[in-house]
């Protein structure tokens, strides 16, 4: 099943048991959605379910947060992650603040939907990882999916939550097809062990989990065996599921398409050396994005993100450095 | 005009005066922090809207403890909020900027600047999605109207053609800044004029912005669709009790004192037989003893426990379990 396929499954399961689920975003209904995700729902649900509105993302929240406020569980898509700077009063301010500063009064079952990533060419302003953006930010819970089968089940969940939620989806993996599973009692909040191992944790999620994984075959023909972790929400992290992992392999490797600093590497290296000092073989390992904004030249823009190759060699030589 | 009506303006008037004239001492005390922001001066905008509309989702802006008053809320769990207590309505969470009450179809209390224009269309759709007639109120002051969280809203409502009334409380400063320095228009009406019918009514006359409200309600319910209301009003305080509005003369500042709202309708009410002095007696008298019970109810309630601070971040629940 495409990715983008198990996503538009889950709205459709979604909207059709509940009649308070609406969407709403730009082209998302009429035109079917610039990605397609949601192809199919607006003749099946109505304009009145499926909403398009203007190239207006502050609103798209806002309206989003209201309709919450008022009874409906809205779902928002905003076209990709770059445009969501434009909503961030209504997601930061707004969406993540109001439950507290009215004492639990209002709650906001709302779902912003958006990708995020390197795509190909697309250049600095359409291909940014913001994730650490939102995950830092108290009040949002924040999803992300790797494959088909995670898509359908945290989307699925992000709408059943009462509490709102940023769902991140790459662009890479709209097309990509993966074999879906059918998961009993799915729960976001825990990390998916995909491949257990001894030698090494790697961690990481949406696309780069896929990139781990063809690095890790590699790996594993040199004689690496590879613990790959994959997160599911990245606020908040299941840290539980990296100490025991990392607590058996004695060592950490992170692998994330955002810039390295300052992010998901500092944070889960930094909780790792707290809790688990005396325990690791080997400084954490963190691959991940240059320092840079992305370029729109092919050879510049790969330089510029992790590789499955990058992943192999740079995991090689830091194995080779630390006794691996 | 009925006598009935009369007295409900003067009580809420009068109370949201009170209550906030306190509030300014407690804040000289040290009692409330932060930001305090003062309706003084435009009661009749706030009162006239609420009483006018009548049933209806309501979003406000920072400054809206009138608007709360005159919705039903308590001034006891007002003026705990703003004491920053735990029997606060929003267990002292929020403060004067952040006062909720779903209970009253009443939803803050918006601190940033024009951010809750568009929740207020977005309920407007949710009623309108779930047969629901009733239309939704959205207040906000002049700065707002040069911001794009107001054309973006106001944009939408006609486009989805939900029952917004958009009321702007123009007075014509922007914390320090005069409305013509920074607006291309001194007449906020004139950036919705082309979106939507509107009204700019004298907002220091409460009979003015009542009646101008009650045909905007019946007009958004009948069309399902937006109208726009601008009340020229003032306010005495600086912007917050941060702000000692000198920037303003004077002169000017008095000039709109002379019309001061509740002396306004005080001296109209009383010319037409009414209200009496006795009356009015009576019910500063009452409202004297509500401020007090109030203070007196934030003064002995007690602060939150430590561990309210990770409470209410989320619920938590959901709905069901995805199998």
């Amino acid at each position: 099943m495409l990715y983008r396929d198990a996503i538009n499954l889950a709205l459709d399961h979604a909207m059709e048991s509940d009649g308070r689920v609406v969407i709403l975003g730009e082209d998302v209904g009429f035109y079917g959605g610039n990605y397609k995700v949601t192809d199919g729902l607006y003749s099946k649900y109505s304009e009145r379910r499926v909403i398009d509105t203007p190239i207006a993302e502050n609103s798209i929240v806002g309206t989003a947060i209201g309709m919450a406020m008022c009874g409906l569980r809205p779902v928002a898509e905003i076209m990709t992650a770059n445009f969501s700077m434009l909503a961030m009063d209504q997601i930061v301010n707004n969406m993540a603040k109001l439950r507290y500063m009215s004492g639990g009064k209002i709650a906001l079952p709302l779902v912003v939907r958006m990708p995020q990533g390197v795509g190909k060419q697309l250049a600095a302003q359409h291909s940014q990882s913001l994730e650490h953006m939102f995950a830092s930010i108290p009040g949002l819970y924040v999803f992300c999916s790797s494959d088909s089968t995670s898509a359908y089940y945290t989307t699925l969940y992000a709408i059943k939550l009462d509490d709102p939620v940023i769902l991140l989806e790459h662009v890479l993996l709209y097309p990509m097809d993966f074999e879906f599973r059918e998961v009993k009692n799915f729960n976001p909040f825990n990390a998916r062990v995909l491949r257990e191992g001894e030698d090494v944790t790697i961690i990481s999620y949406l696309k780069m989990t896929q990139d781990v994984l063809k690095a890790c075959e590699w790996l594993e023909r040199d004689g690496i065996s590879c613990e790959v972790i994959d997160l599911l929400s990245l606020r908040p992290i299941d840290f539980e599921a990296i100490y025991s992992s990392v607590r058996k392999t004695k060592r950490l490797v992170l692998v994330y398409e955002a810039p390295k600093s300052l992010g998901f590497g500092a944070e889960v290296s930094a909780r790792v050396s707290e809790e688990l000092f005396y325990f690791l073989d080997a400084p954490p390992l963190r691959v991940a994005g240059e320092e840079v904004p992305i370029p729109y030249n092919r050879k510049l823009e790969l330089a510029s993100i992790p590789t499955p190759e990058k992943i192999y060699k740079q995991i090689r030589e830091w194995g080779e450095r630390h006794g691996l | 005009m009925s006598q009935s009506l009369a007295e409900k303006f003067y009580f809420y008037m009068k109370l949201g005066r009170e209550l906030e004239l306190r509030a300014k001492e407690e804040y000289m005390k040290g009692n409330i922090g932060g930001f305090l922001h003062l309706d003084i001066g435009q009661e009749a905008v706030s009162v006239g809207a609420v009483l006018g509309f009548g049933k209806g989702d309501l979003f406000c802006p920072y400054r809206e403890h009138v608007l709360a008053l005159a919705r039903g809320m308590d001034p006891k769990l007002i003026m705990a909020e703003l004491f920053g207590k735990v029997t606060g309505v929003s267990k002292g969470k929020g403060g004067s900027m952040h006062l909720y009450e779903p209970k009253l179809d009443f939803y803050g209390g918006n601190a940033i600047v024009g951010a809750h224009l568009s929740h207020a269309v977005g309920a407007a759709y949710a009623r309108k999605l779930m047969g629901e007639k009733a239309g939704v109120l959205a207040i906000f002051g002049d700065g707002a109207t040069n911001g794009g969280s107001f054309f973006e809203a106001i944009n939408l409502a006609v486009v989805w053609k939900v029952p917004v009334l958009f009321l702007c409380e123009n007075n014509f400063y922007a914390i320090g800044t005069r409305i013509d320095r920074v607006s291309a228009f001194r007449d906020t009406y004139m950036k919705a004029k082309d979106y939507m019918p509107y009204l700019q009514v004298d907002g220091m006359d409460v009979f003015q912005v009542y009646e101008a409200v009650q045909e905007a309600k019946k007009h958004i319910e009948n069309y399902g669709s937006p109208f726009y209301i601008e009340a020229l009003t003032y306010r005495y305080e600086g912007h917050s009790m941060a702000d000692k509005g000198d920037y303003r003369s004077p002169k000017e500042i008095e000039t709109y004192k002379k019309k001061d709202p509740i002396e306004n309708l005080k001296a109209k009410a009383i010319k037409m037989g009414w209200l009496t002095e006795n009356w009015i007696r009576t019910t500063d008298e009452a409202i004297e003893r509500v401020i007090e019970e109030a203070v007196q109810f934030a003064i002995s309630s007690s602060e939150p426990d430590l561990d309210e601070l990770y409470k209410d971040i989320y619920c938590g629940v959901c709905s069901d379990v995805v199998s």
